[in-house]
């Protein structure tokens, strides 16, 4: 046997990174005079501690899903798409222009229109680095990361000249009708007798997440295209041979990882937020490349790192209540994740790659 | 708008234009080498940090410049580190440095000067001062040229000057040395300078640590030259803009200074006027923001020539066994 079991490829070597991940923020906060055992316990009772700690963590999760789906899907195809931000955030110009405009007469009509609305705005966002990738070979890595500073500018324009409302200071859309306020967990647990926690901002956009993560399963698994998306990924050549048009691997996978951050607006814009700001994307486009490297490109995976970064970022606030240890320890954490999940895999996987073959050789003699 | 108008908004996208150029040149280097260099923006990052934290503490500004050297060095050697020696994927390196950068420096800024990630202010010998460049003063009077000398060109600081002579350093050494000769074939065809005995990774070293000391005093300039101390997340997407003027530049030193001298004094003219009334219409002062970014983009598309990046750029070297 020259490879190790399947099970250390997807569970073992994600586990050591995230621990070294995790050691190595641990040496930062006692490097600044802080505890680390302190701090985690204060994360996890401020996350998972009680159904407010739950709503927020589960909040950020539903974000996360949706970014970390995003990138994984274009991750498939071999690009890598930077631009969740810009995305999400033109995304949630295309919620907050279903939720203005149209005049609803139930939130589940609504949320269905806001869906749609968040998905083609942001899968319009990734067109042209799509297009441009496609048909000129441009980096679909830069042009993301260019239209990502381009959508601030956009939205910032859009927010400041057209959409706000008079008299308001602050660039952002007036308050979302009353008919487009999505349910939270609360109101969904109530009626069953579990007392879920009014204020937390988690709502159905959860199962929205949830389902996307089965779709994403199905599309990328059991259909042609989605073997189509990965069989490209794996060999661009190839895949050409067998009669794959890159053109359309291409535009689709982006298209789809676009309308997917875009959809997470769904969740901040129109179930927390219940109006459009500035700022509503808060770093989610980036933590979905976290996300997606951590839950090794697949819907359960990224399920699951979902979880992980919801924790984190809502236990990081808590930190930064309880403690002097600012949120931005969270950044270190997903910064640390990135590299060793993303960029020093070889690290950790290249000698536990070894004591695997060692091990099974001794087994043969 | 008069005269001076214009030497006073050239003026400031000099000063504008110095950490995009510095970065530029950095990238310009790593990517010449076959490694994509997206953590630009966190080397700024963390060299502003550390300069100014370092100046603050103990008062100079060279031990300042020091420190944000190295520790920019340090990020450059992490990015070798897994993009070199560990094969990995240099993009998602990049964008993880960059995320560290901005973490770390608040993390460490709070427990140090507890001003919520902020260094205290600069000033005196904390900061660098302005140079004023011979005879300034007696040709100020001078028309035209005299103001273009003792305006426009003196009175900044020495990073500055040390910026515009790395141009035709950079020429220079790219290609008219041996050294220029070999890191450009080891970005276009690795294997064949492996196979005239040189190291391929020995070369990609060099560019990491070339590129390392150049964002380095980008970011010192930031915050000890430009400002006056760090604040949070300073950089502001320099490091990004620096990554656009290389593309625009098409990977050469020269067109690095026009690039990034076009993107400063974009900068100048949004950080002036506001939104801009050319009387039929309004250009807003997000579209000045976005320009950059747009021109690039339209660069990338191809129009106006192509940009071909180095061959061997993003992919790590394997030697055969």
């Amino acid at each position: 046997m020259q490879k190790m079991p399947k099970w250390a490829d997807v569970a073992l070597i994600p586990l050591l990174n995230l621990l070294i991940a995790f050691v190595l923020s641990g040496l930062v906060i006692l490097a600044i005079g802080e505890n680390p055992i302190k701090a985690l316990q204060t994360m996890i009772t401020g996350a998972l501690g009680s159904t407010y700690g739950w709503g927020y963590t589960l909040y950020y999760a539903t974000n996360f899903i949706f970014t970390g789906l995003a990138v994984s899907i274009a991750f498939k195809a071999a690009m890598f798409n930077i631009g969740g931000e810009g995305q999400a955030m033109i995304g949630g110009l295309g919620v907050a222009l279903v939720c203005l405009y149209i005049p609803f007469p139930h939130w589940s009509v609504a949320l269905l229109f806001a869906m749609v609305g968040g998905a083609v705005f942001g899968a319009a966002w990734a067109f042209i680095p799509a297009y441009l990738q496609a048909r000129r070979g441009s980096h679909v890595v830069i042009t993301t990361i260019m239209f990502n500073f381009i959508a601030a500018s956009a939205l910032n324009y859009v927010l400041v000249n057209v959409l706000r409302p008079q008299g308001e200071m602050n660039p952002q859309t007036a308050n979302f009708p009353e008919a487009t306020h999505l349910p939270t967990l609360h109101e969904f647990l109530a009626p069953i007798g579990i007392n879920f926690s009014k204020s937390a901002p988690v709502n159905v956009s959860l199962f929205v997440a949830l389902a996307a993560c089965v779709i994403v399963y199905l599309l990328m698994w059991r259909s042609r295209l989605g073997y189509e998306i990965r069989a490209f990924g794996l060999s661009s050549d190839a895949s050409v041979y067998a009669g794959i048009s890159p053109f359309k691997i291409i535009m689709v996978a982006m298209l789809l990882s676009g309308g997917l951050s875009g959809m997470m607006s769904i969740n901040n814009t129109m179930g927390e937020a219940e109006r459009l700001v500035l700022n509503s994307v808060e770093g989610a486009g980036f933590i979905g490349i976290a996300v997606a490297l951590m839950g090794r490109n697949h819907p359960f995976g990224v399920l699951l790192a979902a979880l992980l970064f919801g924790f984190l970022y809502q236990g990081g606030s808590e930190l930064s209540l309880w403690t002097k240890i600012p949120r931005e320890l969270v950044t270190v954490i997903q910064a640390l994740v990135i590299l060793f999940t993303g960029a020093l895999d070889n690290m950790v996987r290249g000698p536990v790659e070894r004591a695997f073959i060692r091990a099974a050789k001794q087994e043969a003699n | 708008m008069d005269f001076l108008t214009i030497i006073q908004i050239a003026d400031s996208a000099l000063r504008l234009a110095t950490p995009l150029l510095l970065a530029c040149l950095a990238g310009l280097f790593s990517e010449r080498a076959g490694v994509f260099d997206i953590g630009l923006e966190g080397k700024i990052l963390a060299s502003a940090f550390f300069s100014a934290a370092v100046a603050a503490a103990t008062g100079s500004v060279w031990l300042g410049l020091l420190a944000g050297v190295a520790s920019s060095i340090a990020f450059s050697g992490v990015h070798g580190l897994a993009s070199i020696t560990f094969q990995g994927n240099q993009l998602i390196s990049g964008v993880a440095l960059n995320f560290f950068a901005s973490g770390i420096t608040i993390l460490i800024g709070t427990a140090w000067f507890g001003l919520g990630g902020r260094t205290p202010s600069l000033s005196g010998g904390q900061r660098f001062s302005p140079v004023e460049l011979p005879f300034a003063n007696a040709v100020a009077d001078v028309p035209i040229l005299g103001p273009i000398y003792s305006d426009l060109l003196s009175g900044h600081t020495i990073l500055v000057y040390v910026a515009l002579l790395m141009v035709p350093l950079s020429w220079f050494v790219l290609y008219r040395t041996r050294f220029g000769l070999r890191l450009r074939a080891v970005g276009e065809n690795p294997a064949a300078v492996d196979t005239a005995g040189v190291s391929v990774i020995r070369l990609r070293y060099a560019a990491m640590l070339i590129a390392g000391i150049l964002c380095g005093l980008a970011g010192a300039y930031l915050a000890t030259g430009l400002a006056a101390g760090f604040v949070k997340e300073m950089s502001a997407g320099r490091g990004y803009i620096a990554l656009a003027a290389l593309i625009f530049a098409r990977w050469r030193p020269w067109h690095a200074l026009y690039a990034t001298l076009l993107f400063g004094l974009l900068e100048a003219i949004a950080n002036r006027y506001q939104n801009i009334d050319l009387g039929t219409f309004v250009i807003p002062v997000q579209f000045m923001q976005a320009l950059p970014y747009i021109l690039t983009v339209i660069i990338l598309a191809g129009f106006g020539g192509t940009a071909v990046a180095p061959k061997a750029g993003g992919q790590p070297y394997v030697k055969e066994r």
